[in-house]
């Protein structure tokens, strides 16, 4: 195609008319203690993986939430599993199996979307 | 006449202590420790506009001077029974006391801040809690580290032992954000050159004038809020602290190196009201707290007719609200009391 110099601005507002839960859904069902996140940060603030490169668990709850799941995949793999941030969660979510969730299925529905 | 019983002689219990009198009742207060006047001993200012305790207090032992009731100092009670409709007493004195209503006002506990290892209160000489800040902002109070200077840069942390699944306490204790930012203000007041940050996770400024002082403490005293809940703290070589956090707006961790770190810790049902509550065969809420009724009309009824709960035996509760609840208990027990007859 022909590059007028023109680019097309992705919207910023997060349409939540577009929101594709099914993501959520499957984590939260396998993992329902996941729905009390007071999004504290303390998990991020522990985190081994955030120290060293932008990696920040607390926002993995609300990209999905916000359905905003393209990045997640990549983003989850920096997570070394080390479980400190289980430690320190004040509403005792247990994050590994969030992660191990997220790591199963983000592919899963990523090939179901397209 | 009447006779009521009173176990605690805390704020609430002499507050209904004085209004049962004032209908013309007889009233024992039952108190575990020699002094009256609970946890307000424990305070020098009170928020939301610093008035000295000392005020509040010197106000209750006179109440306890006027009124005719009777204290049974360093006494417990050991086991209750019902007979014909009254109540039987005995006390950890061997004393056998008849009741026709009993109002339990045995208060809280101070969440023990030891049980967050995390924040190495007692491992670390610059950990203090909310309570043992108190004592040193009295006129005479000294706010120096061990090193014999001032604090140059002072954290507070919210919710130590309170919204944390960890310490097995659910639910929010009220009174220590609003405790952090007056303490804060103190601070900032006798060491104006001090940088004070306040890491919360929600700041409930739920009472009368208490966002107007949140707001003072931005405005007029430069305080600084961070939302984000600590992880860590860890001593440094030379005793300060480094302590770690997520500041969440920026959703980036923060470190920092702090002076002094002061952790708002929150309340307990304590052991006293435990205690009480087994003895009175009475019903506890998930949290430990004592159950009422219902949370609107009978807010002062145990499940255990007769038996009246007043203060923060039923939940955290401010100075404020406890005297409030205090009072609204004497007239369910007064109207109980008519029925009766």
């Amino acid at each position: 195609m022909k590059n007028f110099g023109f680019t097309v601005i992705k919207q910023r507002t997060i349409d939540y008319d577009q929101f594709d839960g099914r993501l959520l859904n499957e984590i939260l069902e396998n993992e329902p203690s996941f729905k009390v996140c007071l999004s504290c940060g303390g998990c991020t603030a522990t985190c081994s993986a955030g120290d060293l490169v932008s990696f920040n668990i607390r926002r993995m709850n609300l990209m999905l939430r916000r359905g905003e799941t393209s990045e997640l995949e990549n983003e989850i793999q920096k997570c070394m599993l080390c479980g400190k941030c289980q430690l320190v969660c004040p509403r005792g979510i247990n994050l590994r199996n969030v992660i191990m969730l997220i790591k199963k299925n983000v592919v899963k529905y990523k090939s179901l979307s397209k | 006449m009447k006779h009521i019983v009173v176990i605690g002689g805390g704020i609430a219990g002499i507050e209904v202590a004085c209004e049962l009198t004032d209908a013309g009742h007889w009233v024992t207060i039952i108190e575990k420790e020699s002094n009256i006047g609970g946890k307000l001993n424990n305070w020098s200012y009170l928020f939301p506009d610093f008035t000295p305790a000392e005020k509040i207090r010197e106000s209750l032992q006179e109440k306890c001077e006027q009124k005719d009731f009777s204290i049974l100092r360093e006494t417990k009670i050991q086991s209750l029974e019902r007979k014909n409709g009254k109540f039987e007493i005995q006390t950890s004195v061997n004393q056998q006391l008849n009741a026709d209503a009993i109002v339990l006002a045995t208060g809280y506990e101070l969440f023990d801040a030891q049980r967050k290892e995390e924040y190495g209160y007692k491992i670390y000489d610059h950990v203090i809690t909310s309570a043992d800040l108190e004592k040193l902002l009295l006129p005479d109070g000294n706010l120096t580290t061990v090193t014999g200077e001032h604090p140059k840069r002072i954290a507070f942390v919210h919710c130590v032992g309170s919204r944390d699944e960890k310490s097995g306490n659910h639910y929010c204790s009220k009174v220590c954000c609003v405790t952090g930012v007056k303490q804060a203000i103190e601070l900032k007041k006798r060491l104006p050159d001090v940088e004070i940050f306040c890491f919360y996770m929600d700041l409930r400024m739920y009472g009368k004038h208490f966002e107007e002082l949140y707001r003072d403490a931005q405005e007029k005293y430069d305080i600084q809020f961070i939302r984000g809940r600590l992880s860590e703290a860890s001593e440094k070589i030379d005793k300060s602290l480094l302590i770690k956090a997520e500041d969440t707006l920026s959703g980036r961790p923060l470190k920092m190196n702090v002076d002094l770190l002061v952790l708002l810790i929150g309340m307990e049902v304590g052991k006293g009201t435990a205690e009480a509550a087994s003895a009175c065969l009475l019903q506890c809420e998930d949290s430990g707290f004592l159950k009422t009724v219902d949370s609107f009309l009978k807010s002062n009824q145990s499940n255990s007719d007769g038996i009246f709960l007043a203060g923060s035996c039923t939940a955290p509760m401010s100075i404020n609200d406890t005297i409030l609840h205090a009072r609204s208990a004497a007239s369910e027990v007064n109207k109980w009391l008519k029925l009766m007859n």
